[in-house]
């Protein structure tokens, strides 16, 4: 029995050193990227100045008398963003309830499986409907020359960003307790007024770390927008041809050299600080979430 | 059940220590079958031709190292696809041997010598349905540059005009940009990374304009004539269609070829490789 005892004690310590290993692996990657981003994005900024990089209108890497401004791929990936989480939104937020209260389950089962399968669609899938289908479908309905532009990107990204909202929405909604509703309805609202003013506010924490993921989602993505906004390093309107921070990066990474590719890495700090602010903001709408319900 | 987990852990342990060693013993294996393979060849010709440069010149670049490897199994030829620019600069500080460039030498650029092995015309595509047949160089800037919006300015319909091309960066951008002399001046509404990628805008967009090497061309866009000279192998050969460019090996002056470095240059120069050339989309010299 002793001899036992001790294999399993064995066991244990070994499993749990295995454990904390693989643990540290997770760490130790996040912490090489972190090192990693700020030792080669640093130069360039330093270089180029952080007001002219940062503020800069311009962006002509390969010009004779190049400058590297990348305030046009910072607005536009916020209008950008913005624009898909507007519309996204709605939709996702009704989406959810739908799921979550009023479809049967049947229904519910056959909605959900395929707001799972919009979500295992590979992003260039995305992009390559987008540019075959939206961009001339855009250009025709708007009467513009090129349907290439932010509004195309917007309404790709919203569609893509829908998944992340929707299913930690309906994770949060279905979580709320039925005593809550029971007591709303009881009290005479209809169902639709329970939904709206008692069901959705009491899974707001779990509503807003969707958007969150939803924000983070359409921030980070490249593939799908690169072959839809046109990719010309204009000043964000809603019918022009735009360029957002994932796509400069993505689109002249292959061919940079010198301080062009420095500056693409410096893009890729700022982006990489915008999600690690989103992340941060996302683990305090949880961390909030979590204490109210105590 | 504790023998089960005992028994995946050490699996997983292991198996980790397998990917560990076994790449190191993998290489250390292959070079070592190199080496003797080295030691047995006939005409004594091996080591390593270190290329690199012009993504542009990919295709032509793999046809010849698949044929070169048939025919020289113990040269290795790499091939790493930097860009023009960083091609010359590997062949300037030596880290090359044969630096790619599909563009000539600027002035700046000396210490290095051309060898032109191939010629590259780059199409000017319209969309099918574009009436327009021809377009001069001098047009052509003038749409590029956004000096002319409207096809009917250059004879077609009364429709505005979409310049669609390749990111910065590109060597077909570069060849295109700098042989119209518009290089940095042109007025984009789309900057795709891909040649395929412009020809699918291009055939998706009435109005579009762009520009595709001519390896690449395909029915789902019609090639304009330049100057009344229509975009062909001949044409590019005997100079007579102006867009193109030279696909160069880049070497060093003050280097002495290695055997095997001379023997890839005489290999892609030669008549052999001219039909590998052609294959792969580009117009050979010899």
């Amino acid at each position: 029995m002793k001899k036992k005892a001790n294999v399993r004690d064995l066991v244990e310590l070994v499993m749990n050193g295995v454990f904390f290993l693989m643990g540290m692996t997770a760490i130790a990657f996040v912490a090489l990227i972190t090192v990693y981003m700020f030792v080669s994005g640093l130069p360039a900024i330093a270089k180029i100045g952080p007001v002219d990089f940062l503020l800069g209108r311009t962006w002509a890497s390969t010009a004779a008398q190049p400058s590297y401004g990348i305030l046009p791929f910072i607005l536009t990936s916020f209008f950008g963003t913005l624009g898909a989480v507007l519309i996204g939104i709605p939709v996702g937020l009704l989406t959810s309830v739908f799921l979550s209260k009023i479809a049967s389950p049947r229904m519910a089962a056959l909605v959900s499986s395929a707001v799972e399968l919009l979500a295992g669609i590979p992003s260039v899938i995305y992009g390559l409907i987008g540019m075959v289908v939206l961009v001339p479908a855009v250009a025709s309905v708007f009467g513009l020359a090129s349907g290439a532009c932010m509004l195309t990107a917007i309404l790709v990204l919203a569609v893509m960003i829908l998944p992340s909202i929707i299913s930690v929405s309906v994770t949060a909604l279905n979580a709320v307790p039925k005593e809550y509703e029971e007591a709303s309805l009881a009290l005479g609202a209809t169902k639709i007024e329970t939904y709206f003013k008692v069901s959705l506010p009491a899974a707001k924490s779990g509503i807003a770390a969707g958007i969150v993921l939803g924000v983070g989602r359409a921030m980070g993505e490249a593939m799908a927008i690169m072959m839809v906004a046109g990719n010309v390093a204009n000043m964000p309107g809603l019918f022009k041809s735009v360029r957002f921070l994932t796509t400069a990066i993505a689109s002249e990474m292959s061919y940079a050299s010198g301080l062009q590719r420095q500056a693409l890495f410096s893009i890729a700090l700022v982006l990489f600080v915008f999600i690690m602010l989103l992340n941060a903001l996302l683990n305090r709408i949880l961390k909030g979430g979590s204490e109210d319900e105590h | 059940m504790n023998i089960k987990r005992v028994a995946c852990g050490l699996c997983a342990a292991m198996m980790l220590a397998a990917v560990a060693t076994g790449c190191g013993s993998s290489t250390s294996s292959a070079a070592a079958s190199s080496e003797s393979a080295a030691a047995s060849s006939a005409s004594g010709l091996n080591g390593t031709v270190a290329t690199g440069g012009s993504t542009s010149m990919e295709k032509v670049m793999s046809a010849l190292q698949e044929a070169y490897a048939e025919k020289e199994p113990d040269v290795t030829v790499t091939y790493d696809p930097t860009g023009s620019g960083a091609g010359i600069t590997g062949a300037t500080d030596k880290t090359l041997d044969i630096g790619l460039s599909s563009r000539k030498l600027k002035d700046g650029e000396t210490g290095v010598t051309a060898t032109t092995i191939a010629l590259d015309g780059i199409a000017i595509i319209v969309n099918n349905t574009n009436p327009v047949q021809d377009l001069t160089i001098d047009q052509i800037a003038k749409i590029a540059t956004g000096e002319v919006t409207n096809w009917k300015d250059v004879g077609g319909e009364d429709a505005p005009i979409v310049l669609i091309g390749r990111e910065a960066g590109s060597g077909t951008r570069d060849g295109f940009e700098s042989i119209v002399g518009v290089a940095d001046k042109c007025q984009y509404a789309q900057e795709l990374t891909s040649t395929g990628a412009v020809i699918t805008g291009v055939a998706a967009n009435n109005g579009a304009i762009g520009y595709a090497s001519l390896s690449a061309l395909k029915d789902t866009v019609k090639a304009v004539t330049v100057e009344g000279v229509a975009c062909t192998e001949e044409t590019v050969l005997d100079g007579t269609y102006k867009i193109q460019r030279p696909f160069n090996f880049v070497t060093n002056d003050s280097v002495t070829p290695s055997d095997a470095v001379q023997s890839f240059i005489d290999f892609a120069t030669s008549a052999e490789a001219a039909d590998l050339i052609r294959a792969a989309g580009a117009v050979p010299m010899a």
